[in-house]
């Protein structure tokens, strides 16, 4: 049985007989000696990832200004930062979107244009009081003039994530970046083999205190993350770090279409072996760590998993989704994630960067939870109109214009003849069709490409529909594609002014 | 080889691409064509040996030609390589070496723009 302590490591750090290894590079070493030759062999296993971490942000204390202010709202190159805790201190997050550059530039871009050094323009404003009189501030800085700029990401490092897909028939701008219409390809994050959590499952050397890389620079485990879920695989970490010494090469500001902004994190952590069990788990490979592959076609938190997959099969290239073969993107660089390991394991080689034990352990049994929502969601069965009139496709026009001035509704669900909805008319398509004089039929002159909604869908999602696609009134369809009511603007409206 | 024709909107109404094919049997392959107000811009593909032919039969009706060179530039500064457009190309022009670096092949890129739109970091345009 091999047993080391954290100051014989230590110890050969300092003399320089210690011996580092990636992650990647233990599973082979595992794989020869075994666990207990490994852990004879091998003092510290470095971790490495490199992602879109969107919880990300860093606190920054300007110094008090002359006369003094305390900031009650505030701008940085016009994104807004939290400046709610005492007077010159704010917390600038990565998603916050900018003011006038919207979705393209945001706390992300703030963040790394102050690694770089570039200036920031800060603008605040007060109410002013006795003690603080100003009332508003205009000024330049750069990261140089900050007391501090300390980074603290809420929840870094996920020790693995959902890959995703979309099942619908239009492309999806997410998170996890654009996903093509119907299982058009498939994108995943994560560092699988060099994944920091993954090789310490246990949380034996990862907890309170552990001394690790962020951003380039030496920095810290503050401990669990928010929504840290280890019972479902998920754990997530709380990461400190001077972000006067970070680099750009490790912190990247990025843009999602439609979407917004989040920050690329680099981070690694070293796992001291200090015996077989944690040798083993260091021996950990793509092909061992299995994630689920969602449908974000699903406007749902709960989305359905079409499949398990591993980070093997991920980084393959391609994987079957349905009997068809899918072509996968990382989002997460896995060439960064490896130099990242590299250069940790250099660090500690050189004598520049001690291990340390945890001052106190993550919880590993916890589970995260949904909101709590006090107020009943209605749903869209429980206000769509259920008495609607359809039409045929086969109808005359003159017989859809008859249905509408009869029931005085100005959307006719078009069905063929299982019922089955194929399309949408309107009374604006009828006077097209009136005016232009070219066609008899429905389904001539009908919509086909028809955006629909189901009877247990959430309000909100049917609102974002009729906003996205600008309509006024989506049918109401079950799984069979029956019609079975119609929802329009008008009704959300109502429901809205019912609520007031 | 790819190409750009550019027609002004005076003659975008005239099937000048049509009669070009007609007139030297050169065999054209549209992959993108945007229209607005001003112009026209169509990319397309010809056997490079072709192009002398094809290109002086579109100038002479009004078109102007311009050989795409670098249909597709990444900014490698900016570029992490994560990979993220790799999978949304139609026509894999992306892929990842063996190291994970990030490979392009501008040469059979057909200008769609997705991975544009889809790469995070802003890092690659359609160029010349």
């Amino acid at each position: 049985m091999v047993k080391k302590t954290i100051h014989e490591i230590n110890g050969r750090i300092r003399d320089g007989s210690v011996n580092v290894v990636t992650a990647e590079e233990m599973v082979d070493i595992v794989g020869e000696l075994g666990a207990e030759g490994a852990a004879k062999e091998v003092d510290v296993v470095t971790t490495g990832t490199f992602g879109a971490m969107c919880s990300s942000g860093v606190w920054l204390n300007f110094g008090h200004s002359e006369p003094p202010i305390r900031i009650n709202k505030l701008w940085l190159n016009d994104v807004e930062a939290y400046s709610g805790v005492a007077a010159v201190d704010a917390y600038i997050g990565a998603t916050q979107a900018s003011r006038s550059k919207g979705l393209e530039y945001g706390g992300a871009h703030v963040i790394e244009d102050l690694i770089r050094g570039r200036s920031i323009d800060v603008h605040g404003t007060s109410p002013g009081t006795d003690c603080y009189p100003r009332k508003v501030i205009d000024t330049t800085i750069n990261i140089y003039d900050l007391n501090q700029a300390i980074m603290l990401n809420p929840r870094n490092a996920y020790q693995k994530y959902n890959a995703a897909t979309n099942s619908t028939n239009h492309t999806l701008n997410t998170y996890m970046g654009t996903l093509l219409p119907n299982h058009g390809n498939v994108t995943y994050s994560g560092a699988g083999v060099l994944s920091p959590m993954h090789n310490d499952p246990n949380y034996e050397t990862i907890g309170t205190g552990t001394r690790i890389f962020l951003g380039g620079a030496q920095g810290y485990i503050v401990g669990e993350g928010t929504q840290h879920s280890p019972a479902a695989g998920f754990g997530t970490l709380m990461l400190k770090g001077d972000l006067k010494e970070m680099s750009s090469e490790y912190i990247r500001a990025a843009s999602f279409e439609g979407y917004g902004t989040s920050l690329y994190v680099g981070m690694g952590i070293p796992i001291p072996v200090l015996n077989e069990d944690i040798a083993k788990a260091t021996a950990i490979t793509d092909d061992d760590i299995v994630t689920n592959l969602l449908d974000y076609g699903i406007p749902s938190s709960n989305r359905p998993a079409i499949r398990s997959v591993t980070y093997g099969e991920l980084r393959s290239g391609s994987i079957d989704v349905n009997g068809k073969e899918v072509t996968t993107s990382s989002l997460s660089s896995f060439k960064k994630s490896r130099q990242i390991a590299n250069e940790l394991k250099d660090w500690i080689k050189g004598g520049e960067f001690f291990v340390s034990m945890p001052v106190e352990r993550l919880p590993r049994d916890t589970a995260c939870n949904s909101m709590k929502l006090s107020r009943v969601n209605p749903l869209v069965g429980d206000i769509m109109t259920s008495d609607v009139s359809i039409i045929r496709a086969e109808a005359s026009f003159n017989d859809a214009a008859k249905t509408i001035m009869d029931r005085q509704f100005s959307h006719l669900p078009v069905v063929d003849k299982d019922n089955s909805l194929v399309g949408i008319v309107t009374a604006w398509d009828i006077s097209k069709a009136v005016a232009k004089a070219e066609y008899d039929l429905v389904k001539d002159i009908m919509t086909k490409d028809v955006v629909t909604t189901s009877p247990d869908e959430a309000i909100d999602i049917a609102a974002f529909k009729l906003d996205s696609n600008s309509v006024s009134a989506l049918p109401v369809i079950d799984a069979k594609k029956q019609v079975v009511g119609i929802i329009t603007s008008d009704d959300i409206s109502k429901l809205l002014a019912r609520r007031q | 080889m790819k190409i750009k024709i550019i027609i002004e909107s005076a003659i975008v109404t005239k099937p000048i691409l049509a009669e070009a094919i007609l007139e030297t049997g050169v065999l054209l392959n549209i992959s993108q064509a945007h229209y607005d107000t001003t112009h026209g811009e169509v990319v397309a593909d010809i056997p490079s040996e072709q192009f002398g032919h094809i290109r002086d039969s579109l100038v002479e009706k009004g078109a102007e030609v311009v050989v795409l060179d670098t249909p597709i530039s990444r900014d490698e500064e900016e570029c992490v390589e994560c990979g993220a457009c790799v999978s949304v190309c139609p026509v894999g022009v992306f892929s990842l070496a063996d190291d994970w670096s990030l490979e392009v092949d501008p040469d059979k890129c057909i200008q769609c723009g997705t991975c544009l739109t889809m790469c995070p970091h802003n890092a690659l345009v359609l160029g010349q």
